[in-house]
Protein backbone atom coordinates (compact mmCIF):
# COMPACT_ATOMS: atom_id res chain seq x y z
CA UNK A 1 0.00 0.00 0.00
CA UNK A 2 1.48 3.62 -1.00
CA UNK A 3 -1.17 5.65 0.98
CA UNK A 4 -1.00 7.67 3.81
CA UNK A 5 -4.36 8.67 5.76
CA UNK A 6 -5.06 12.52 5.85
CA UNK A 7 -8.02 12.88 8.43
CA UNK A 8 -9.63 10.13 7.55
CA UNK A 9 -8.73 10.01 4.06
CA UNK A 10 -6.12 7.98 2.01
CA UNK A 11 -3.53 10.19 -0.15
CA UNK A 12 -1.62 8.26 -2.81
CA UNK A 13 2.26 8.95 -3.01
CA UNK A 14 5.27 7.97 -4.61
CA UNK A 15 8.04 6.15 -2.65
CA UNK A 16 10.78 8.97 -1.46
CA UNK A 17 7.92 12.30 -1.46
CA UNK A 18 7.71 13.78 1.83
CA UNK A 19 4.18 14.18 3.07
CA UNK A 20 3.75 17.68 2.34
CA UNK A 21 4.37 16.31 -1.43
CA UNK A 22 1.93 14.14 -1.16
CA UNK A 23 -0.23 16.27 -0.06
CA UNK A 24 -0.30 19.00 -2.41
CA UNK A 25 -0.35 16.28 -5.53
CA UNK A 26 -3.78 15.47 -4.10
CA UNK A 27 -4.83 19.05 -4.08
CA UNK A 28 -4.36 19.81 -0.37
CA UNK A 29 -2.74 22.96 -0.03
CA UNK A 30 -3.45 23.63 3.64
CA UNK A 31 -3.87 21.37 7.10
CA UNK A 32 -3.37 24.07 10.16
CA UNK A 33 -4.53 27.00 11.08
CA UNK A 34 -2.78 29.52 12.92
CA UNK A 35 -2.52 30.16 16.80
CA UNK A 36 -4.09 33.52 16.23
CA UNK A 37 -5.74 34.22 12.93
CA UNK A 38 -6.91 31.08 12.48
CA UNK A 39 -5.01 31.37 8.92
CA UNK A 40 -5.14 28.77 6.71
CA UNK A 41 -1.16 27.03 6.21
CA UNK A 42 0.29 24.65 4.25
CA UNK A 43 3.99 24.58 2.09
CA UNK A 44 5.92 27.60 1.89
CA UNK A 45 9.71 27.71 1.59
CA UNK A 46 9.07 24.13 0.88
CA UNK A 47 12.91 23.28 2.07
CA UNK A 48 12.96 23.28 5.79
CA UNK A 49 13.35 26.58 6.62
CA UNK A 50 9.93 28.53 7.60
CA UNK A 51 8.21 25.81 9.78
CA UNK A 52 4.68 26.91 8.21
CA UNK A 53 3.72 23.59 7.36
CA UNK A 54 3.95 21.43 10.54
CA UNK A 55 2.05 18.74 11.10
CA UNK A 56 1.02 15.96 12.88
CA UNK A 57 1.88 12.29 12.18
CA UNK A 58 0.96 8.91 13.92
CA UNK A 59 0.58 11.40 16.99
CA UNK A 60 3.52 13.23 16.64
CA UNK A 61 3.48 16.77 16.54
CA UNK A 62 5.44 19.66 14.75
CA UNK A 63 7.00 18.08 12.14
CA UNK A 64 7.38 19.84 9.17
CA UNK A 65 5.55 18.48 5.84
CA UNK A 66 8.07 19.04 3.39
CA UNK A 67 10.97 17.13 5.47
CA UNK A 68 9.04 13.95 6.61
CA UNK A 69 9.25 11.45 3.49
CA UNK A 70 5.66 9.21 3.35
CA UNK A 71 5.66 5.76 4.53
CA UNK A 72 2.88 3.71 3.82
CA UNK A 73 0.07 4.07 5.86
CA UNK A 74 1.29 7.15 7.80
CA UNK A 75 -2.01 8.56 9.77
CA UNK A 76 -1.56 12.43 9.13
CA UNK A 77 -3.75 14.99 11.00
CA UNK A 78 -3.10 18.65 10.67
CA UNK A 79 -4.25 20.94 13.28
CA UNK A 80 -6.08 23.84 14.79
CA UNK A 81 -4.25 26.35 16.50
CA UNK A 82 -0.61 25.20 18.07
CA UNK A 83 -0.90 22.32 16.15
CA UNK B 1 27.05 3.86 15.40
CA UNK B 2 27.50 7.33 16.57
CA UNK B 3 25.73 8.40 19.14
CA UNK B 4 26.43 11.13 22.00
CA UNK B 5 26.84 8.35 24.61
CA UNK B 6 29.12 6.35 22.47
CA UNK B 7 32.80 7.42 21.78
CA UNK B 8 33.09 8.81 18.62
CA UNK B 9 36.14 9.10 16.56
CA UNK B 10 38.00 12.39 15.72
CA UNK B 11 37.54 13.05 12.32
CA UNK B 12 40.71 15.26 10.54
CA UNK B 13 37.27 17.50 8.91
CA UNK B 14 33.74 17.38 9.17
CA UNK B 15 31.72 19.24 6.26
CA UNK B 16 28.19 21.11 7.07
CA UNK B 17 25.74 20.54 3.77
CA UNK B 18 26.18 18.38 1.00
CA UNK B 19 24.91 20.92 -1.51
CA UNK B 20 27.60 21.54 -4.41
CA UNK B 21 30.05 23.50 -2.21
CA UNK B 22 30.04 20.56 0.49
CA UNK B 23 30.31 17.53 -2.07
CA UNK B 24 33.18 19.32 -3.76
CA UNK B 25 34.85 20.07 -0.65
CA UNK B 26 34.08 16.48 1.04
CA UNK B 27 35.34 14.68 -1.92
CA UNK B 28 38.52 16.22 -2.39
CA UNK B 29 39.74 16.17 1.10
CA UNK B 30 38.55 12.62 1.04
CA UNK B 31 39.98 12.09 -2.36
CA UNK B 32 43.66 13.36 -0.58
CA UNK B 33 43.47 11.20 2.39
CA UNK B 34 41.32 12.29 5.26
CA UNK B 35 39.53 11.22 7.50
CA UNK B 36 36.11 12.89 6.19
CA UNK B 37 32.58 13.24 7.78
CA UNK B 38 29.84 15.18 5.68
CA UNK B 39 27.07 15.88 7.45
CA UNK B 40 23.91 17.36 5.46
CA UNK B 41 20.19 17.63 6.88
CA UNK B 42 18.38 16.30 3.29
CA UNK B 43 17.66 13.03 2.28
CA UNK B 44 19.69 13.02 -0.54
CA UNK B 45 22.63 14.26 -1.54
CA UNK B 46 22.92 17.41 -3.60
CA UNK B 47 21.57 20.16 -2.03
CA UNK B 48 18.91 22.72 -3.04
CA UNK B 49 20.48 22.95 -6.61
CA UNK B 50 21.16 19.00 -7.13
CA UNK B 51 17.79 18.24 -5.07
CA UNK B 52 16.34 15.03 -7.01
CA UNK B 53 14.05 12.14 -7.08
CA UNK B 54 15.11 8.62 -5.73
CA UNK B 55 15.06 7.88 -9.45
CA UNK B 56 16.40 11.11 -11.04
CA UNK B 57 18.23 10.84 -14.01
CA UNK B 58 19.00 14.48 -14.63
CA UNK B 59 16.84 15.57 -16.98
CA UNK B 60 16.00 18.92 -14.65
CA UNK B 61 19.45 19.34 -14.14
CA UNK B 62 22.33 21.40 -15.58
CA UNK B 63 25.75 19.91 -14.68
CA UNK B 64 24.31 16.69 -13.71
CA UNK B 65 27.88 14.72 -14.74
CA UNK B 66 29.65 16.62 -12.10
CA UNK B 67 27.33 15.58 -9.37
CA UNK B 68 26.94 11.95 -9.92
CA UNK B 69 30.90 11.55 -10.21
CA UNK B 70 30.50 13.67 -6.56
CA UNK B 71 28.03 11.37 -5.80
CA UNK B 72 30.19 8.42 -7.09
CA UNK B 73 32.79 9.28 -4.45
CA UNK B 74 30.90 9.82 -1.55
CA UNK B 75 32.56 6.07 -0.43
CA UNK B 76 35.98 7.00 0.56
CA UNK B 77 33.95 9.52 3.52
CA UNK B 78 31.27 8.94 5.99
CA UNK B 79 28.10 10.60 4.28
CA UNK B 80 25.35 11.33 7.05
CA UNK B 81 22.23 12.13 5.70
CA UNK B 82 19.15 13.36 7.58
CA UNK B 83 21.11 15.30 10.23
CA UNK B 84 20.20 18.57 11.39
CA UNK B 85 22.98 20.61 12.73
CA UNK B 86 21.98 22.81 15.87
CA UNK B 87 25.13 23.44 17.64
CA UNK B 88 28.67 23.49 16.53
CA UNK B 89 31.37 23.65 19.59
CA UNK B 90 34.78 25.04 19.78
CA UNK B 91 37.50 22.41 18.87
CA UNK B 92 35.07 21.36 16.96
CA UNK B 93 32.04 19.33 18.15
CA UNK B 94 29.18 19.07 16.13
CA UNK B 95 25.86 18.56 17.46
CA UNK B 96 22.70 16.98 15.22
CA UNK B 97 19.81 15.65 15.51
CA UNK B 98 19.08 12.86 13.28
CA UNK B 99 16.23 11.29 11.23
CA UNK B 100 12.88 13.02 10.02
CA UNK B 101 10.62 11.64 12.79
CA UNK B 102 12.06 9.77 15.33
CA UNK B 103 15.03 11.79 16.51
CA UNK B 104 18.28 10.91 18.13
CA UNK B 105 21.12 13.57 18.92
CA UNK B 106 24.75 12.71 17.27
CA UNK B 107 27.96 14.19 17.84
CA UNK B 108 31.10 14.34 15.77
CA UNK B 109 34.10 15.22 16.59
CA UNK B 110 36.55 16.64 14.36
CA UNK B 111 39.79 18.88 13.94
CA UNK B 112 38.46 21.21 11.37
CA UNK B 113 35.39 21.83 9.88
CA UNK B 114 33.99 23.51 6.33
CA UNK B 115 30.91 25.36 6.40
CA UNK B 116 28.73 24.73 3.55
CA UNK B 117 25.07 25.70 4.48
CA UNK B 118 23.95 27.36 1.33
CA UNK B 119 20.98 29.12 1.28
CA UNK B 120 17.58 29.98 1.45
CA UNK B 121 15.31 32.33 -0.43
CA UNK B 122 15.05 35.59 0.29
CA UNK B 123 11.16 36.65 0.60
CA UNK B 124 9.38 40.07 0.68
CA UNK B 125 6.14 40.32 2.08
CA UNK B 126 2.86 41.81 0.54
CA UNK B 127 -0.88 41.87 0.77
CA UNK B 128 -2.09 38.45 0.99
CA UNK B 129 1.45 36.48 0.86
CA UNK B 130 0.28 33.89 3.72
CA UNK B 131 -2.55 31.84 1.66
CA UNK B 132 -2.23 28.27 1.00
CA UNK B 133 -0.53 28.25 -2.74
CA UNK B 134 2.41 31.39 -2.42
CA UNK B 135 5.01 29.17 -2.30
CA UNK B 136 8.82 30.69 -2.48
CA UNK B 137 10.26 29.81 -6.03
CA UNK B 138 12.69 27.99 -4.20
CA UNK B 139 9.78 25.97 -2.69
CA UNK B 140 8.51 25.27 -6.10
CA UNK B 141 11.68 24.00 -7.42
CA UNK B 142 12.04 21.73 -4.49
CA UNK B 143 8.88 19.98 -5.07
CA UNK B 144 9.55 19.65 -8.64
CA UNK B 145 12.64 18.30 -8.25
CA UNK B 146 12.98 16.17 -5.53
CA UNK B 147 8.74 15.02 -5.24
CA UNK B 148 7.90 15.27 -8.64
CA UNK B 149 5.27 17.51 -8.02
CA UNK B 150 3.93 20.87 -9.93
CA UNK B 151 3.15 23.20 -7.29
CA UNK B 152 -0.16 24.03 -8.90
CA UNK B 153 -2.14 24.03 -12.62
CA UNK B 154 -2.28 27.73 -13.13
CA UNK B 155 1.02 29.31 -11.80
CA UNK B 156 2.51 32.65 -11.69
CA UNK B 157 6.36 33.36 -11.04
CA UNK B 158 7.43 36.74 -9.59
CA UNK B 159 10.29 38.52 -7.58
CA UNK B 160 14.13 38.74 -9.06
CA UNK B 161 16.96 37.20 -10.14
CA UNK B 162 17.56 34.55 -12.96
CA UNK B 163 16.38 31.78 -10.64
CA UNK B 164 13.00 32.77 -12.14
CA UNK B 165 13.95 31.03 -15.74
CA UNK B 166 14.12 27.60 -14.15
CA UNK B 167 11.36 27.72 -11.85
CA UNK B 168 8.85 28.54 -14.63
CA UNK B 169 10.08 26.66 -17.44
CA UNK B 170 10.65 23.59 -15.03
CA UNK B 171 7.06 24.02 -13.69
CA UNK B 172 5.24 24.60 -17.70
CA UNK B 173 7.81 21.62 -18.43
CA UNK B 174 5.64 19.37 -16.33
CA UNK B 175 2.53 20.36 -17.58
CA UNK B 176 1.61 23.07 -15.23
CA UNK B 177 0.45 26.30 -17.05
CA UNK B 178 3.00 29.05 -16.32
CA UNK B 179 0.46 32.40 -16.61
CA UNK B 180 4.16 34.65 -16.60
CA UNK B 181 7.08 35.22 -15.21
CA UNK B 182 7.03 39.34 -13.03
CA UNK B 183 10.65 39.75 -13.24
CA UNK B 184 10.68 43.28 -10.86
CA UNK B 185 14.54 44.71 -12.53
CA UNK B 186 15.01 45.68 -15.98
CA UNK B 187 18.12 43.84 -16.14
CA UNK B 188 19.15 45.19 -19.95
CA UNK B 189 23.03 45.76 -18.74
CA UNK B 190 23.59 41.83 -17.52
CA UNK B 191 23.19 40.26 -21.13
CA UNK B 192 26.81 42.01 -22.18
CA UNK B 193 28.07 39.53 -19.22
CA UNK B 194 26.36 36.67 -20.55
CA UNK B 195 28.42 37.27 -23.40
CA UNK B 196 31.41 36.57 -21.65
CA UNK B 197 30.10 33.38 -20.22
CA UNK B 198 29.59 31.16 -23.06
CA UNK B 199 28.29 28.46 -20.59
CA UNK B 200 25.66 31.05 -18.97
CA UNK B 201 25.05 32.30 -22.16
CA UNK B 202 23.71 29.06 -23.76
CA UNK B 203 21.83 28.25 -20.43
CA UNK B 204 20.28 31.83 -20.46
CA UNK B 205 19.36 31.06 -24.95
CA UNK B 206 17.88 27.29 -23.43
CA UNK B 207 15.69 29.08 -20.60
CA UNK B 208 14.40 31.73 -23.10
CA UNK B 209 13.40 28.72 -25.54
CA UNK B 210 11.99 27.14 -23.90
CA UNK B 211 9.82 29.96 -22.43
CA UNK B 212 8.86 30.70 -25.82
CA UNK B 213 7.96 27.14 -27.01
CA UNK B 214 5.34 27.31 -23.64
CA UNK B 215 4.45 30.37 -24.64
CA UNK B 216 5.20 31.72 -21.18
CA UNK B 217 4.82 35.86 -21.16
CA UNK B 218 8.46 37.52 -19.29
CA UNK B 219 8.05 41.01 -18.38
CA UNK B 220 10.06 42.84 -16.58
CA UNK B 221 9.57 45.82 -14.09
CA UNK B 222 6.89 43.65 -13.22
CA UNK B 223 5.45 42.77 -9.75
CA UNK B 224 2.93 40.58 -7.95
CA UNK B 225 1.67 43.21 -5.28
CA UNK B 226 -1.02 41.04 -3.71
CA UNK B 227 -2.80 38.01 -3.27
CA UNK B 228 -6.46 37.37 -3.11
CA UNK B 229 -8.84 34.28 -2.41
CA UNK B 230 -10.58 32.54 0.53
CA UNK B 231 -8.66 30.19 1.97
CA UNK B 232 -6.00 29.67 -1.15
CA UNK B 233 -4.64 32.09 -3.60
CA UNK B 234 -7.21 32.21 -6.67
CA UNK B 235 -5.89 35.63 -8.06
CA UNK B 236 -3.22 37.91 -7.72
CA UNK B 237 -2.59 41.84 -8.41
CA UNK B 238 0.11 42.57 -10.80
CA UNK B 239 1.70 45.98 -11.00
CA UNK B 240 4.09 47.84 -13.65
CA UNK B 241 7.05 49.33 -11.74
CA UNK B 242 8.76 52.39 -11.98
CA UNK B 243 12.57 52.66 -11.43
CA UNK B 244 12.29 52.43 -7.89
CA UNK B 245 9.45 49.15 -7.60
CA UNK B 246 6.41 51.51 -6.84
CA UNK B 247 3.78 50.40 -8.65
CA UNK B 248 2.33 52.35 -12.09
CA UNK B 249 -0.58 50.31 -13.51
CA UNK B 250 -2.17 47.25 -11.86
CA UNK B 251 -4.24 44.21 -13.27
CA UNK B 252 -5.55 41.06 -11.42
CA UNK B 253 -4.67 37.81 -13.10
CA UNK B 254 -6.18 34.47 -12.30
CA UNK B 255 -4.38 31.43 -10.93
CA UNK B 256 -4.08 29.21 -8.06
CA UNK B 257 -0.25 29.27 -6.52
CA UNK B 258 2.30 31.97 -6.78
CA UNK B 259 6.32 31.08 -6.94
CA UNK B 260 7.91 34.26 -5.73
CA UNK B 261 11.17 34.65 -4.69
CA UNK B 262 13.52 38.18 -4.51
CA UNK B 263 17.22 35.92 -4.96
CA UNK B 264 18.66 34.02 -1.59
CA UNK B 265 20.00 34.41 1.91
CA UNK B 266 23.47 32.72 2.99
CA UNK B 267 22.65 30.35 6.18
CA UNK B 268 24.86 31.96 8.66
CA UNK B 269 24.17 30.81 11.89
CA UNK B 270 27.05 28.47 12.16
CA UNK B 271 29.69 30.50 10.82
CA UNK B 272 28.51 33.07 13.48
CA UNK B 273 28.17 30.68 16.73
CA UNK B 274 31.80 30.28 15.59
CA UNK B 275 32.73 33.73 15.84
CA UNK B 276 33.98 34.22 11.56
CA UNK B 277 34.46 37.86 10.55
CA UNK B 278 31.39 38.66 8.09
CA UNK B 279 31.98 41.54 4.83
CA UNK B 280 29.26 42.91 2.75
CA UNK B 281 28.59 41.63 -0.52
CA UNK B 282 27.53 43.29 -3.84
CA UNK B 283 23.84 42.82 -2.95
CA UNK B 284 24.52 44.15 1.05
CA UNK B 285 23.78 40.83 2.31
CA UNK B 286 26.48 39.85 5.24
CA UNK B 287 28.67 37.12 4.04
CA UNK B 288 31.23 34.76 6.11
CA UNK B 289 34.61 36.63 4.99
CA UNK B 290 37.35 34.44 3.45
CA UNK B 291 40.88 34.56 2.22
CA UNK B 292 42.37 32.89 -0.98
CA UNK B 293 41.97 29.32 0.30
CA UNK B 294 38.47 29.82 1.67
CA UNK B 295 39.66 29.93 5.71
CA UNK B 296 37.56 31.98 7.64
CA UNK B 297 39.43 34.40 10.42
CA UNK B 298 38.93 31.31 13.08
CA UNK B 299 41.91 28.91 12.69
CA UNK B 300 40.42 25.49 11.50
CA UNK B 301 36.97 26.67 10.07
CA UNK B 302 36.40 27.43 5.98
CA UNK B 303 33.69 28.33 3.99
CA UNK B 304 32.38 27.52 0.40
CA UNK B 305 29.51 28.35 -1.64
CA UNK B 306 26.75 30.26 -0.82
CA UNK B 307 27.58 31.53 2.87
CA UNK B 308 30.88 33.21 1.70
CA UNK B 309 28.54 34.80 -1.20
CA UNK B 310 25.25 34.19 -3.28
CA UNK B 311 26.77 33.02 -6.68
CA UNK B 312 25.80 29.56 -8.03
CA UNK B 313 26.02 26.37 -8.44
CA UNK B 314 29.45 26.69 -10.50
CA UNK B 315 30.97 29.00 -8.22
CA UNK B 316 30.37 26.43 -5.10
CA UNK B 317 32.13 23.88 -6.20
CA UNK B 318 35.22 25.54 -7.05
CA UNK B 319 34.87 26.99 -3.85
CA UNK B 320 34.33 23.44 -2.44
CA UNK B 321 37.07 22.08 -3.88
CA UNK B 322 39.58 24.76 -2.97
CA UNK B 323 38.51 24.13 0.44
CA UNK B 324 38.87 20.71 0.05
CA UNK B 325 42.54 20.75 -0.83
CA UNK B 326 43.43 23.67 1.68
CA UNK B 327 42.23 21.33 4.57
CA UNK B 328 44.21 18.62 3.05
CA UNK B 329 47.32 20.94 2.96
CA UNK B 330 46.83 22.19 6.73
CA UNK B 331 45.64 18.70 8.29
CA UNK B 332 47.56 16.08 6.14
CA UNK B 333 50.54 18.40 4.36
CA UNK B 334 49.34 17.11 1.52
CA UNK B 335 50.50 19.93 -1.33
CA UNK B 336 48.51 20.85 -4.15
CA UNK B 337 49.16 20.73 -7.47
CA UNK B 338 50.21 24.48 -7.98
CA UNK B 339 48.95 24.54 -11.91
CA UNK B 340 45.46 22.99 -10.82
CA UNK B 341 44.74 25.86 -7.69
CA UNK B 342 46.05 28.52 -10.35
CA UNK B 343 43.22 27.15 -12.63
CA UNK B 344 40.99 26.93 -9.78
CA UNK B 345 41.64 30.54 -8.30
CA UNK B 346 41.10 32.05 -12.40
CA UNK B 347 37.56 30.46 -12.11
CA UNK B 348 36.42 31.52 -8.92
CA UNK B 349 37.65 35.24 -10.10
CA UNK B 350 35.51 34.85 -13.59
CA UNK B 351 32.93 33.83 -11.29
CA UNK B 352 32.89 35.88 -8.44
CA UNK B 353 32.81 39.02 -10.88
CA UNK B 354 29.79 37.22 -13.00
CA UNK B 355 27.91 37.02 -9.39
CA UNK B 356 28.95 40.61 -8.69
CA UNK B 357 27.50 41.58 -11.52
CA UNK B 358 24.17 39.78 -11.08
CA UNK B 359 23.32 41.44 -8.19
CA UNK B 360 23.97 44.77 -9.58
CA UNK B 361 21.48 43.67 -12.42
CA UNK B 362 18.85 42.21 -9.79
CA UNK B 363 18.57 44.65 -6.70
CA UNK B 364 15.97 45.31 -3.91
CA UNK B 365 14.31 48.08 -4.52
CA UNK B 366 12.45 50.33 -1.79
CA UNK B 367 8.98 50.14 -3.47
CA UNK B 368 8.23 46.41 -2.19
CA UNK B 369 7.53 48.72 1.08
CA UNK B 370 4.78 50.48 -0.61
CA UNK B 371 2.56 47.41 -0.90
CA UNK B 372 2.11 46.49 2.31
CA UNK B 373 -1.10 47.93 4.22
CA UNK B 374 -1.15 47.88 8.44
CA UNK B 375 -2.49 44.90 8.11
CA UNK B 376 -0.03 42.68 6.69
CA UNK B 377 1.71 40.23 8.20
CA UNK B 378 5.31 40.70 8.01
CA UNK B 379 6.55 37.68 10.59
CA UNK B 380 4.14 34.85 9.33
CA UNK B 381 5.24 32.62 12.74
CA UNK B 382 3.91 35.11 15.33
CA UNK B 383 1.88 36.76 12.74
CA UNK B 384 3.30 40.00 13.34
CA UNK B 385 1.78 42.98 10.95
CA UNK B 386 3.25 45.70 9.28
CA UNK B 387 0.98 47.97 11.90
CA UNK B 388 2.51 46.12 14.97
CA UNK B 389 5.63 46.81 13.74
CA UNK B 390 5.77 50.07 12.90
CA UNK B 391 4.36 50.57 16.90
CA UNK B 392 7.18 48.95 18.05
CA UNK B 393 9.12 51.59 16.33
CA UNK B 394 7.24 54.09 17.85
CA UNK B 395 7.83 52.72 21.25
CA UNK B 396 11.70 53.66 20.12
CA UNK B 397 12.52 50.30 18.79
CA UNK B 398 14.86 51.64 16.42
CA UNK B 399 16.80 48.51 16.35
CA UNK B 400 16.01 44.94 14.67
CA UNK B 401 16.74 43.46 18.10
CA UNK B 402 14.48 45.97 20.21
CA UNK B 403 11.96 45.72 16.98
CA UNK B 404 12.21 41.63 17.76
CA UNK B 405 11.30 42.02 21.64
CA UNK B 406 8.74 44.44 21.36
CA UNK B 407 7.00 43.24 18.00
CA UNK B 408 7.75 39.70 18.87
CA UNK B 409 8.50 39.50 14.57
CA UNK B 410 10.99 36.95 14.43
CA UNK B 411 10.91 34.98 17.45
CA UNK B 412 8.80 31.89 16.37
CA UNK B 413 9.27 28.96 14.69
CA UNK B 414 11.91 29.87 11.60
CA UNK B 415 13.31 32.05 14.30
CA UNK B 416 13.25 35.25 11.55
CA UNK B 417 14.66 33.60 8.69
CA UNK B 418 11.63 34.02 6.22
CA UNK B 419 10.80 37.66 7.83
CA UNK B 420 14.08 38.99 9.25
CA UNK B 421 15.68 40.84 5.79
CA UNK B 422 11.86 42.35 5.50
CA UNK B 423 11.70 44.01 9.42
CA UNK B 424 15.54 45.03 8.82
CA UNK B 425 14.18 47.11 5.93
CA UNK B 426 11.26 48.01 7.32
CA UNK B 427 12.61 49.22 11.04
CA UNK B 428 15.58 51.20 9.11
CA UNK B 429 13.36 52.65 6.77
CA UNK B 430 10.84 53.80 9.91
CA UNK B 431 14.15 55.41 11.62
CA UNK B 432 15.30 57.38 8.45
CA UNK B 433 18.03 55.01 7.17
CA UNK B 434 19.13 52.61 4.82
CA UNK B 435 19.26 49.15 6.04
CA UNK B 436 22.94 48.22 6.72
CA UNK B 437 24.90 45.09 7.09
CA UNK B 438 24.55 45.55 10.75
CA UNK B 439 20.79 45.46 10.57
CA UNK B 440 20.79 42.19 8.70
CA UNK B 441 23.51 40.23 10.84
CA UNK B 442 21.07 41.14 13.79
CA UNK B 443 18.61 39.06 11.74
CA UNK B 444 20.81 36.28 11.13
CA UNK B 445 22.01 35.85 14.27
CA UNK B 446 20.31 32.90 15.99
CA UNK B 447 21.10 31.05 20.01
CA UNK B 448 20.57 27.55 18.00
CA UNK B 449 20.87 26.78 14.24
CA UNK B 450 17.63 24.46 14.28
CA UNK B 451 14.49 24.05 17.07
CA UNK B 452 15.49 21.28 19.45
CA UNK B 453 13.95 19.68 22.28
CA UNK B 454 14.77 20.88 25.36
CA UNK B 455 16.04 17.27 26.49
CA UNK B 456 17.83 16.98 23.59
CA UNK B 457 19.83 20.06 25.13
CA UNK B 458 19.99 18.43 28.55
CA UNK B 459 21.13 15.35 27.14
CA UNK B 460 24.43 17.09 25.66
Amino acid sequence: MTEIVFEGRPVPFEPGQSIGAALTAAGIRSWRTTRFGGRPRGLFCGIGVCFDCLITVNGRPSLRACMVEARPGDVVEGGGPDA
Amino acid sequence: MTSSRAVAPMRDVVVIGAGPAGLAAAVTAATAGLDVALVDAGRRPGGQYYRHHAAETGGLHHGWDAFVRLRDALDRLTYLPGHRVWHVEDGFTVHALAGDRDERPVRIDARSVIVATGAYDRSLPFPGWDLPGVLTAGGAQALLKGDRVTAGERIVVAGTGPFLFPVATGLAGAGATVVGVFESNRPYGFARHLARHPGKAWEGAGYAAALARHRIPYRTGHAVVAAHGDGRVEAVTVARLDRDWAPVDERVIECDTVAVGYGFTPQLEIPLHLGCATRVDTDGSPVVAVDVAQRTNVPGVYAAGETTGVGGAQLSLVEGELAGLAVAEAAGGIAPDPAHVSRLLARRRRLRAFAEAMHEAYPVRPGWMGRLNDDTLVCRCEEVTRGRLAEATGLGATDPRSAKLLSRAGMGWCQGRVCGYATSWLTATACGRSPGPDDLLAAARRPIAQPVRLRDLADD
